[in-house]
């Protein structure tokens, strides 16, 4: 059943055909294929970086290979509802869904009939969107609905979903995957692109895995069949490593070394806090569950100082630090690793000693108070976090963007976690889009972080991570807390469907009762 | 902005000598429609230039105001802010320049005169860019309009105050400077080269290494590069601005060196115009590094004297049109334009709730 070609139902793929692409010399993808059958549901996984977006790219006639050609069935249309969304923020759903093709007469658009269409199609999905809210004011996860139904009025008979369940709570997955079944039942074809296995186990018919650009696994007929392990070990090519657990929790009588009192902060996209009270011991891991855009960002970035609190108060070490600047508050204790490593954590052409530098140039000064940049101090530190993090390639002269994501987030953290004086630490989707190893890596050192002593609050999308890692999590919802597991109920049975359901508010009202 | 790896700096270089084998290609064109040969008008113009003490003289004495303006440039460019204030940056300086020199005792020695013109024509030009970069920082206004609009009306004020109060008679220029201001002139017998030409070699070699080895300039490049991640690490995003382009306006002023102190030695209406533009040319031919910016100020030095001594086979204009070319064919090659310029203009536009961190650069 496995082995690409020798594949009886090979030959009835909507797809043929195989593609290699490179990227500044390196090869991303190596003669990969994708064979899709109708009716089915496809998932495509593997680690990040691995090569998926770019196949399905490819295939969606976005991106262009370097040597082969992929070709569609004829009849065909490809619906690609991509990984960063790819909605205009300044249109309307109905705008967005005739871009290129408006309809109307003598250049009048006649967007109803449009509309309406679009919410008839969502309702039968079970989609619902809104055709006429302007796109960048809805939620990641609303956007995704209107991106798919987009796609499918376009008529899509090849739906392909690019990571789509990484803003979704569980059971906005599970509805999402009652639409891809029905898809697939009407005889459409779905590529679910993921890097989730549970996922897979639970929808997938058909299975390629593809590793650094090659497919090295493809199955056919597969429901019902798979385990995770067999396929992590598939896309990592040996052992999985072992994910981290909690460090011993601190003890009750810990200072309090992080805490929100009260706070309010204002979002231009309804996406702020609304009285959030929340106090981290030192060495507490703290996680904070939460569908993505329910006011996960305000909370991170007042902490850090990047946003004024409309109301309450930030204390670090029992210090009101809420209007201290980003400044005052690093050389008080505070790291942050921020959410988006490229815009907010790193200058990308910039050296790795450049950006394990930065921010830290008076500490790491030579002279003149720390004018003059000292320029043995920054090495030795560059070399410090290298070794330590096993960044590869070892060379802290190379610019930051010639590493991978995982590398990349590495040199956040690391910079980060050294901090002199580190009191607290808040990292924001610290694994978001980085390999399985780094992923070990950086649990492991948020872990030993907690067990020196430093407070770490964990913000994650990921609920495997923060069930795994934390002391406690706590659940955000339209910007409130609306909820807390503490301890060893985190390792108990049914503590999933728990946070999910607060997560998506249905259990708010029954907690707060 | 880049690390200065040899590959970094080979590739920066191959982009100017393209730029500048694309220029020579359109000039050729444009010889031979005259009906010149162009080998002859570009060996006559090599051997006119650089064939001679004197030529060298002159085209350096060219370059040295250019070297002034466009490392003023370099220096907002490298914090991600586009100076196109400079040209207004240096009038003020100029004038300020002229003033102060023309108003010291007679007999006020070169080594405090000197530093007091300099200090003028700095601070008027700093002036300017403070106010441009406080504008930009803490009232999101954007550097280049502001730039603009201080061009226009550093014109108006100068002629203003000129006419009023500060030129001589019916004149549009200022008294004379004392003698103690004037810059000794270098070279050969006949060119104006003078002390301001090594004084702006020297600014260049400081600015390259406030670049590569100071907390200012890391800062400034975390700010130009990812002002988001600069505002994240706490690097002072709005001083950084305000720091950057004080420096910018200040370099700029400092072209009164060359113009009043070692040429006119009074300000005189009209010199010096247009200097400030070349600057911008200069800065992006030179890729923004102090070193680029002294090769690119030579070169631009080296094509405005060509076209004088050449102007018997061609017109001068023909080189006018040659550097205009060179710096087309730089900026249609140089993602830094793209990057720092037209981004930097629609920067402000498409900033929108997190983004927004860069720009007010975190809590008070
Ligand atoms: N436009 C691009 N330019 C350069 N490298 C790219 C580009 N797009 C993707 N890559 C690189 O190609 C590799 C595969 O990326 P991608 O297809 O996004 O992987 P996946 O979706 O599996 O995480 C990564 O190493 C990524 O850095
Ligand atoms: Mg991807």
């Amino acid at each position: 059943m496995t082995a690409a070609g020798h594949d009886p139902a090979a030959a009835a793929s909507l797809i043929t055909g195989a593609v290699t692409k490179r990227y500044d010399g390196r090869t991303v993808l190596d003669a990969a294929t994708l064979q899709v059958r109708a009716g089915a549901i496809h998932a495509l996984v593997g680690e990040n970086g691995a090569g998926k977006s770019t196949l399905v790219k490819i295939v969606a006639g976005l991106v262009r290979p370097d040597a082969g050609a992929i070709a569609v069935a004829p009849g065909q249309r490809v619906g690609l509802v991509p990984q960063h969304g790819a909605l205009v923020p300044t249109l309307t759903v109905v705008e967005n869904a005739v871009l290129g093709r408006e309809p109307g007469r003598a250049g009048v658009l006649a967007l109803a009939p449009v509309a309406d269409a679009l919410r008839a199609l969502g309702a039968a999905h079970g989609l619902a969107v809104d055709p006429w809210a302007r796109a960048g004011a809805l939620s990641v996860g609303e956007q995704q609905r209107a991106e798919i139904v987009i796609a499918l009025w376009r008529g899509a008979s090849l739906l392909i979903l690019d990571e789509p369940t990484a803003v979704l709570a569980p059971v906005e997955v599970d509805g999402l995957f009652a639409v891809l079944r029905g898809v697939a039942a009407a005889g459409g074809a779905v590529v679910l692109v993921t890097h989730k296995l549970d996922e897979v186990v639970a929808i997938a018919d058909d299975l390629t895995v593809l590793r650094a650009g090659r497919v090295v696994r493809h199955d056919v007929g597969v429901a019902g069949h798979l385990d995770a392990t067999t396929i992590a070990r598939a896309m990592v090519g040996g052992e999985p490593p072992p994910r981290a657990t909690a460090p011993p929790p601190p003890a009750a009588t810990a200072a309090i070394a992080l805490a929100v009192r009260g706070l309010h902060v204002a979002d231009a996209t309804g996406a702020g806090v609304h009285g959030v009270d929340l106090a981290l011991r030192a060495g507490e891991l703290v996680g904070v569950a939460g569908v993505e855009g329910n006011g996960q960002r305000a909370l991170v970035e007042a902490i850090a100082g990047l946003r004024r609190p409309g109301a309450g108060r930030i204390e670090l070490g029992g210090v009101d630090v809420t209007g201290a600047t980003v400044a005052a508050r690093l050389a008080a204790g505070l790291g942050h690793v921020a959410e988006d490593r490229h815009a907010m954590g790193l200058v990308l052409d910039a050296s790795i000693e450049d950006n394990v530098a930065l921010g830290r140039e008076a500490e790491l000064g030579a002279g003149l108070g720390g004018w003059i940049l000292g320029r043995r101090a920054r090495r030795a530190l560059a070399d410090a976090i290298v070794r330590d993090l096993d960044v590869r390639p070892p060379d802290p002269t190379l610019p930051a963007r010639a590493l991978s994501g995982g590398n990349q987030q590495k040199i956040v953290v690391g910079r980060e976690l050294t901090r002199p004086a580190l009191r607290a630490l808040v990292a924001a989707q610290p694994t978001r889009g980085v390999d399985l190893g780094a992923q070990a890596l950086i649990h492991a050192r948020l872990r030993d972080a907690a067990g020196r002593g430093v407070a770490v609050l964990l913000v994650s999308a990921d609920l495997d991570e923060l069930l795994g890692l934390c002391h406690r999590v706590v659940v955000l919802h339209r910007g409130r807390l609306v909820g807390e597991v503490v301890g060893d109920a985190l390792r108990a049975d049914g503590v999933r469907g728990r946070l999910g359901a607060l997560m998506t508010g249905a259990a708010a009202a029954e907690e707060a009762a | 902005m880049k690390p200065a790896t040899a590959a970094a700096v080979r590739r920066e270089a191959a982009i100017a000598t393209v730029a500048l084998l694309v220029a020579m290609a359109a000039g050729s064109a444009l010889i031979l429609a005259i009906g010149q040969s162009p080998a002859r008008v570009w060996g006559a113009l090599l051997a006119r230039t650089l064939g001679d003490a004197g030529g060298v003289a002159q085209v350096l004495f060219k370059a040295t105001p250019l070297l002034f303006t466009g490392l003023a440039v370099a220096i907002a460019l490298r914090a991600g802010l586009f100076n196109i204030g400079v040209e207004g940056q240096l009038v003020a300086g100029l004038l300020a320049c002229g003033v102060v020199g023309g108003a010291l005792p007679a007999a006020t020695p070169g080594l405090i005169a000197v530093p007091l013109c300099l200090l003028a024509a700095a601070t008027a030009g700093g002036a300017l860019g403070a106010a441009t970069g406080a504008l930009r920082a803490w009232r999101g206004s954007h550097e280049v309009i502001v730039g603009i609009l201080l061009n226009a009306i550093v014109g108006a004020v100068v002629l203003w105050l000129g006419d009023a109060y500060l030129f001589v008679g019916e004149s549009t220029r200022t008294a004379d400077v004392v003698d103690g201001a004037r810059l000794a002139t270098i070279g050969p017998a006949g060119t104006a080269l003078n002390t301001a030409a090594p004084l702006a070699l020297a600014a260049a070699a400081a600015i390259a290494w406030l670049f590569a080895r100071t907390r200012t300039g890391a800062r400034w490049r975390a700010v130009g590069a990812a002002p988001d991640a600069a505002a994240c690490a706490g690097g002072g995003v709005r001083r950084s601005m305000l720091t950057a382009m004080t420096l910018s306006g200040a370099i700029a002023g400092l072209a009164a060196a060359h113009y009043v102190l070692g040429y006119k030695y009074c300000y005189e209406d009209g010199v010096g115009r247009g200097a400030g533009f070349l600057g911008i040319a200069v800065a992006l031919l030179g890729r923004g590094h102090p070193g680029g910016v002294v090769a690119a100020a030579l070169l631009l030095g080296l094509l405005s004297h060509g076209g004088l001594v050449v102007s018997d086979l061609v017109p001068k204009e023909l080189f006018d049109v040659l550097t205009a070319v060179i710096i087309l064919a730089v900026a249609a090659s140089t993602p830094m334009v793209r990057r720092r310029g037209l981004a930097a203009l629609t920067r402000g536009a498409r900033r929108a709730g997190l983004s927004g961190v860069a720009a007010d650069g975190g809590a008070p």
